[in-house]
C-alpha cells in the first residue's frame, strides 16, 4: 500500500488549524506585494496526523531495533531527554532576550562547556557548530587562523588518512586548503613513512579520526601527533568516534589540538532522520583565542550570596560566528541531561560496553566473514561483505537481506580502503541477546549466499518497498509533488 | 546507565572474546593516558536529573512569562499540538539519515513533501532537504554561486539590510578566500538602489532579504533585473510566514531563495535547532549542496523515494563535493512540513494577515506617543523600527520592569555604527493580544512623559 502525497490528499476547503479573528482594527494590505496564489495543501487535522503517522510506520528506527551503522553511533536515545528539552523554561526563550532573563540557559551552556572540556582534555569549547561537518569547518578555520596569526601564510596543506570520513576532505577543500591523502599501513594505522614524506613547511594540519573508521585505535598515535607538531602543523581530531574513548583516553592528553564532539552520536541526542545534530569544538590552550564568537563566560564572579552572572564573550582573535545565535540549544539540554545521569564512572562504562559489544560481535562473526585487520577493535569493526566462492554476492546484497531478518544493515562501501566493506557499530545499548540474533542472521545469510544466492540478489522481500530504481530517480528528477517530470 | 548487560552476560562476552577483563580491550591506548580520572560529579538518577534541569529552566523568564515583541530572526508563534505529536514519534526522531530507502520511506517521503511545500511557498522549482539555519543557508548560496561561475566571478554584493548575523556567517565561511564582499557596510536604512552601482560583470551573487532585517518590504524587480543583466545570480532570504501574504521571490526572478524556517512550527529554544530553507531553479540543481529526495519506483513498480544526485555530496565526492554538509535539520524540516499541512492554503494566509494587522496597529499606537516615530515609511510585514526619544536600551530596561520584552535595540545588532542608539525594532505576531499591545503603549507612554 503506497501512501498518497499531500497534494493528492488535499481537498479544497478543508481546514486544519484556525486562528482567532483579529482583535485590532485592520490596516489596508500593501496591494502591490500581495501574492495571487498560495498553493498549499488543504487538510483537516486528522488527515495530517494520519498521513504522517502512516509515513512514520514505514521507517526503521532505534526504538524498534538494532541500528548498527558504523561511525554513526546509533545508540538508544533516552526518553527523559525529550522531556527536559521541552521544559517551558527552555523551549520558550528567545535568543536575544537580555542575559539577566536567561541565566538558567547560559548557566546550562557554561556547564556543558565545562563537561566537554573535562571529557576531551581541552582548554576551551564552543557550542556553536550545528553538526559534525560544521564543527570540522570551524576547527579547520581555527587552524588556518592560528597559522596566519604567526605569519605562516604558506601552510595550506591538510593531510587526511585514506580511512577518513568524506566530510574531512570536503571540509578542507571548502575552506580553501589543499587535501593530500595519507595511506594506512598493514595494521590499519596511519602509515608513518607516508606521513613523514608530507611533513614540510606547507603543512597546516592532519585530520585524524581515532579510533579510525576501521574501528582501530592508532597504535602510533603519539608518534603521529609528534611528527605533525614537529613540522609545525596542528592535529585535528574527528570526534565522530569518541564513543570509544569516554573515560578511556582524553584526546587533548594525546596531543590533539582541536576536535569536534558529536552530541548526536556520543551524547545520545537523536538523529532525527538526518538531523539536527550538534558539533561543539574543543581546543587546546594555544587556540582558545580563535574560537567562534560568542562563547559563554562568567561576566561577574559570584560569591556566597549571589550566583555568578553568565554572559557572552568574544575571544580575542575569534574567527567570527559560524551560524545564527549560539548553537543547537535543544541538543545541549539533552546532552547535559545524559551526562548528568552518567557522571565520571558512567561515562567510562559507556565506552567500555561499546567496545565490549563490538568485540563480542566480532568474535561471533570472524569465522564467517573476512576480517581485513585482525586486531582487538574499539567501538566498531569492518568486515568484507564478499566471499571468493560466491563471486556474485556483494556487500549491498548482504545489507538488503539483513532487512528481511528485521535488522537495519551496517554501513556498507565505507571505509573505501576495504573491499565491499561492512562497517558495524553495535553501541553499548544493545543486549547480548540482540547481538546474538544479529550475528545469527549474518551467519545464516552467509549460508544463503552459497546455497541460494538469488534470495540475496532479490532482497529485501519483506519491506514496505523493494529495491528502488535510483537511475530513474536521477534521470527524471521528480523532486516535488505534482510537478511534471523533467527529463535531462 | 542505558546498557542492558548483567555481570554474568559481561563475563560470557569477555570469555567469548578471549580476554580476562574489560581493561584488556584497551591495550592500544598509550598507558600514560589510559583511564584518566575525570573530575566530574557522581551520576544522577532520572528523577534527580529532571529536577536539576528544571532548576536550570526555572532560571529563565520565558516569552510566556513576559510579553514579547522580540523578533530579529526568531519569532514567537503558536505551534499546533499536532506538530509535536508527529516529531515526537520515535519512528521519526530515532531514525538515521535515510541511506537505506527500503526501510526509510517514511523519512524520505516526508522530506519529499517538505521539498514540495517549500518550493510552492517560495515559488521555486527545487528545494533541498535543509541547511542548519537561515545564516548558513545564505553562506551555502554564496558557495553555490561561486561554484556556478567556477570561481571566475568573485564579487558578492550583500544588502546592508541583510540580517547582520547572516553577513557575519558569510564572512566567516569566506575567510581568507579571494571573494570580495561589498554592500554590507552601507547604511542599513538605504534602499536597494544603493546596491546598483556595486553590481558588475564580476558579481557572482547579490543577496537581499524580504522582508529585510529591519522589517521593510521592497520591490526587488529592478535590482534583480540589473543583476541578471550583469550575469549575476540573486539570492533572496525570506521569512516563510510573510510568504503567506507576499509575492514569492520565484515570481520576481530570484535564482536562490533561502530562509530561516524557525517560524514554521519550531520552538524558540534559545536559538536552535532551527531550519535553513534553500530553494532554487532546476538549472542549478547539480551545483546545490545538501540532500535531495527524488521520486521513483521499486522493482515491483510501486512508487517510492530515494536520495538522489548524491554524486554532489561529500560521502561520494570527498574533496570535490559541493559542500561538506552531512547532518542537516531533518526533524525540523518534518516539523515545518506538518505545520504547513495543518495551516494549509487558508490558515497560512490568515496567520500572515493576523501578524500584519497586529504589527500595524502596534506601530500606530506607538507612533501616537510624543517622541516616537516610525524610522522608515517603507511598507512592512510584522516588524518595524521605531525612533525613540531616548536610548532603546534604556527603554527596554524600563519595559522589562513592566514584564515586557521590548524588542531589539539596534545598537546591539550594529555595535560599531553611529546613530543606532535610539532605534528599537519591534516584532508582532499572533501571540500578541490587543491587551499586550496596549500594555506596551502604556509603558512607552511613561517614557515619553519623562
Amino acid at each position: 500500500m503506497t501512501e498518497p502525497q499531500l497534494c493528492e490528499i488535499s481537498v479544497p476547503g478543508r481546514r486544519g488549524i484556525r486562528f482567532p479573528k483579529p482583535d485590532v482594527p485592520l490596516t489596508p494590505l500593501p496591494e502591490s506585494f500581495i501574492r495571487k496564489e498560495l498553493p498549499m495543501p488543504e487538510m483537516a487535522e486528522v488527515d495530517v496526523i494520519r498521513h504522517f503517522t502512516r509515513l512514520s510506520q514505514l521507517n526503521y528506527c532505534i526504538d524498534t531495533g538494532l541500528y548498527p551503522l558504523g561511525s554513526c553511533t546509533m545508540k538508544y536515545n533516552p526518553k527523559i531527554n525529550e522531556e527536559t528539552s521541552r521544559l517551558a523554561g527552555f523551549a520558550n526563550i528567545h535568543p536575544l532576550q537580555p542575559i539577566e532573563t536567561v541565566q538558567g540557559a547560559l548557566a546550562l551552556m557554561y556547564e556543558l562547556q565545562e563537561w566537554l572540556k573535562e571529557i576531551g582534555g581541552f582548554s576551551g569549547v564552543t557550542l556553536q557548530p550545528a553538526a559534525g561537518a560544521h564543527g570540522e569547518m570551524t576547527g579547520t578555520l581555527i587552524i588556518k587562523a592560528y597559522h596566519h596569526s604567526r605569519g605562516d601564510l604558506q601552510r595550506d596543506k591538510i593531510l587526511v588518512p585514506d580511512s577518513a570520513h568524506g566530510t574531512n576532505p570536503a571540509t578542507s577543500a571548502m575552506i580553501g586548503m589543499r587535501v593530500v591523502e595519507i595511506k594506512s599501513d598493514a595494521r590499519g594505522n596511519v602509515d608513518l613513512e607516508a606521513l613523514k614524506a608530507e611533513c614540510d613547511q606547507t603543512l597546516a594540519g592532519l585530520m585524524l579520526t581515532n579510533p579510525n573508521t576501521l574501528g582501530l585505535f592508532d597504535e602510533n598515535v603519539e608518534q603521529v601527533v609528534e611528527l605533525v607538531h614537529q613540522a609545525g602543523g596542528l592535529v585535528y581530531g574527528d570526534g565522530a568516534n569518541l564513543n570509544a574513548l569516554l573515560g578511556i583516553a582524553r584526546p587533548g592528553d594525546l596531543g590533539i589540538d582541536v576536535m569536534h564532539f558529536n552530541l548526536h552520536k556520543t551524547f545520545s541526542t537523536p538523529h532525527g532522520g538526518g538531523g539536527p545534530g550538534s558539533g561543539p569544538v574543543g581546543v587546546a590552550s594555544h587556540l582558545v583565542d580563535f574560537l567562534p564568537a560568542p562563547i559563554i563566560g562568567v561576566i561577574e564572579e559570584g560569591d556566597d550570596e549571589t550566583p555568578p552572572l553568565y554572559g557572552f564573550v568574544t575571544p580575542k582573535h575569534s574567527i567570527g560566528r559560524v551560524k545564527s545565535f549560539y548553537g543547537h540549544f535543544g541538543m545541549f539540554v539533552r546532552a547535559l541531561t545524559y551526562m548528568l545521569m552518567h557522571g565520571a564512572e558512567g561515562l567510562r562504562q559507556i565506552s567500555e560496553n561499546a567496545v565490549l559489544n563490538a568485540n563480542y560481535l566480532l568474535s561471533r562473526l570472524k569465522a564467517f566473514y573476512k576480517l581485513p585487520y585482525d586486531r582487538i577493535c574499539m567501538h566498531e569493526f569492518v568486515l568484507e561483505g564478499r566471499w571468493d566462492d560466491a563471486p556474485e554476492i556483494h556487500a549491498l546484497d548482504i545489507a538488503k537481506r539483513l532487512m528481511d531478518y528485521g535488522f537495519h544493515p551496517p554501513t556498507n562501501y565505507f571505509p573505501l580502503i576495504v573491499h565491499e566493506a561492512l562497517m558495524i557499530e553495535p553501541t553499548e545499548t544493545e543486549s547480548k541477546q540482540t547481538l546474538d540474533d544479529f550475528a545469527d542472521a549474518l551467519i545464516k545469510i552467509k549460508e544463503e549466499a552459497h546455497t541460494n544466492p538469488e534470495i540475496l540478489k532479490t532482497a529485501p522481500h519483506n519491506t514496505p518497498v523493494r529495491r528502488l530504481d535510483e537511475v530513474k530517480a536521477a534521470k527524471e528528477l521528480v523532486l516535488c509533488c505534482g510537478v511534471a517530470p523533467e527529463t535531462e | 546507565m542505558f546498557s542492558p548487560h548483567t555481570p554474568t552476560e559481561k563475563e560470557e562476552m569477555l570469555r567469548a572474546i578471549g580476554v580476562q577483563s574489560i581493561e584488556d580491550l584497551f591495550q592500544d591506548v598509550p598507558k600514560a593516558h589510559r583511564f584518566p580520572s575525570l573530575k566530574l560529579p557522581p551520576p544522577l538518577m532520572e528523577m534527580e536529573a529532571l529536577a536539576e534541569m528544571q532548576n536550570f529552566a526555572d532560571g529563565n523568564e520565558t516569552c510566556r512569562d513576559l510579553i514579547s515583541f522580540l523578533g530579529a530572526g526568531a519569532y514567537h508563534h503558536y505551534i499546533p499540538a499536532a506538530v509535536d505529536a508527529i516529531i515526537r514519534r520515535g519512528e521519526f526522531y530515532t531514525a538515521y539519515t535515510p541511506y537505506q530507502p527500503e526501510i526509510s520511506q517514511g523519512t524520505l517521503q516526508a522530506i519529499f513533501e517538505y521539498q514540495s511545500l517549500i518550493a510552492a511557498l517560495t515559488g521555486m522549482e527545487v528545494c533541498n532537504a535543509s541547511h542548519y539555519d537561515g545564516a548558513t543557508a545564505v553562506a551555502e548560496a554564496v558557495n553555490m554561486a561561486v561554484a556556478h561561475f567556477r570561481g571566475k566571478r568573485t564579487g558578492i554584493v550583500i544588502s546592508p539590510s541583510l540580517n547582520p548575523q547572516y553577513t557575519e556567517t558569510v564572512q566567516t565561511y569566506t575567510r581568507n578566500s579571494t571573494l570580495a564582499l561589498t554592500g554590507f557596510e552601507l547604511d542599513p536604512f538605504s534602499s536597494p538602489d544603493s546596491l546598483l552601482p556595486l553590481i558588475n560583470t564580476n558579481t557572482a551573487l547579490v543577496i537581499v532579504q524580504y522582508p529585510d532585517f529591519l522589517g521593510r518590504l521592497f520591490d526587488y524587480r529592478k535590482l534583480i533585473e540589473a543583476a541578471h543583466q550583469s550575469g549575476a545570480l540573486v539570492c533572496v532570504a525570506i521569512n516563510p510566514i510573510a510568504l503567506g501574504l507576499l509575492t514569492p521571490p520565484g515570481e520576481f526572478g530570484a535564482d536562490i531563495v533561502t530562509g530561516e524556517g524557525q517560524p514554521l512550527g519550531i520552538p524558540l529554544s534559545f536559538g536552535g535547532p532551527y531550519l535553513g530553507l534553500f530553494a532554487t531553479k532546476l538549472e542549478f540543481v547539480r551545483k546545490m549542496a545538501g540532500r535531495l529526495v527524488g521520486e521513483t519506483v521499486d522493482i515491483d513498480g510501486r512508487r517510492g523515494y530515494v536520495l538522489t544526485l548524491t554524486a554532489r555530496e561529500q560521502h561520494i565526492r570527498r574533496e570535490k563535493a559541493t559542500s561538506n554538509i552531512c547532518t542537516n535539520q531533518g526533524l525540523m524540516a518534518l516539523a515545518s512540513a506538518v505545520y504547513l499541512s495543518l495551516l494549509g492554503r487558508q490558515g497560512l494566509r490568515e496567520l500572515a494577515e493576523l501578524c500584519y494587522h497586529k504589527a500595524h496597529y502596534t506601530m500606530q499606537r506607538i507612533t501616537e506617543l510624543p517622541g516616537f516615530t516610525l524610522k522608515d515609511p517603507q511598507p512592512f510585514f510584522n516588524e518595524f523600527v521605531i525612533h525613540c526619544p531616548t536610548s532603546a536600551e534604556t527603554i527596554n530596561a524600563h519595559l522589562l520592569e513592566h514584564g515586557i520584552l521590548g524588542g531589539l535595540a539596534l545598537s546591539q545588532a550594529y555595535p560599531n555604527r553611529p546613530g543606532m542608539e535610539n532605534l528599537l525594532m519591534i516584532a508582532v505576531t499572533e501571540m500578541n493580544s490587543r491587551d499586550d499591545i496596549e500594555a506596551l503603549a502604556s509603558a512607552l507612554a511613561e517614557v515619553s512623559h519623562d
